[in-house]
């Protein structure tokens, strides 16, 4: 199975991904891309309390993460790739292309971010970065669990 | 009292509040514990709640479980502080041990809440 769920989410590993997500999609591993968790053993450890241990978690930089994309999409399991915030996933986009497909699953509020959905605020500019994305070739909606129904970025404006 | 460790419940949604408004209607102590809840925030905001709700003083942090993002903000404080411990696992019973034990610093406070906490935790 390829990586099934590239996820924006700004509280990264938690229950939402780890019992909504990955008992849904049956994970395997989660890749969560972050440059400051990749460089903090202090953060990596508590980030694996919170991972059953039938599913692996792995940390990377978007560097790694381009370094190590054809090794994980070839692995025969199901995995999950989470970053923390629009820029990184944008920038992980066009460093280890293709991803089909980007999940708004929890990017919360903060001053200048307008509330498109409950669990989904943008600024202006992040929305304009989506939508760069989807030009691009890579479709975007927001879905914060495996339930609920997709919305696309159009109805995110 | 005022070396008395805060109680600071961190928990998702409305438990935290709901477990404080109970354990403050038991004992009748009002305003012994601070509720903070996760909703509608990032890391970074969760962790200004936390760190607002713990202030100056020493601290024990409750949170409802050993994972995700009231943990990790949970966690960040108990490591920039010597002053503050935190219990996960949170139950009502070790939140109404500690409003008896609050003059123990945090870190006897935090492991007799624990031990408490575990205790309720039955099978009959």
């Amino acid at each position: 199975m390829p990586i099934v769920l590239y996820r924006v989410d700004d509280r990264l590993v938690h229950g939402q991904v780890v019992i909504g997500w990955g008992k849904q999609l049956s994970a395997a591993f989660i890749v969560l891309v972050d440059e400051a968790v990749a460089s903090s053993e202090w953060e990596q450890d508590l980030y694996r309390m919170g991972v059953p241990p039938e599913i692996e978690l792995h940390f990377a930089t978007v560097a790694d993460f381009a370094r190590r994309a054809a090794h994980w999409r070839a692995d025969s399991r199901t995995g999950i790739v989470i970053t923390a915030d629009i820029g990184t996933m944008a920038a992980l986009c066009r460093a280890a292309p293709p991803v089909p497909q980007v999940n708004l699953g929890g990017v919360h509020h903060k001053p200048g971010r307008r509330e498109r959905l409950p669990y989904v605020y943008l600024t202006d500019e992040e929305f304009l970065a989506l939508e760069q994305l989807a030009r691009e070739g890579t479709e975007v909606r927001a879905q914060d669990m495996p339930g609920t129904v997709p919305v696309p970025l159009a109805s995110l404006r | 009292m005022s070396d008395a460790s805060r109680g600071v419940v961190v928990a998702h949604g409305v438990l935290a509040q709901a477990l404080v408004d109970e354990a403050e209607r038991i004992t009748g102590q009002r305003g012994a514990l601070v509720a903070v809840s996760n909703s509608g925030g990032d890391r970074a905001e969760i962790e200004r709640r936390v760190e607002a709700a713990v202030g100056d003083g020493p601290a024990v942090i409750f949170v409802d479980m050993p994972c995700g993002s009231c943990f990790i903000a949970s966690m960040r404080m108990e490591r920039e502080r010597k002053d503050v411990r935190v219990v996960t696992g949170t139950n009502l019973p070790m939140l109404l041990d500690f409003l008896s034990h609050q003059a123990m610093p945090p870190v006897e406070g935090a492991a007799r809440a624990a031990s408490k906490g575990h205790d309720a935790i039955r099978h009959p």
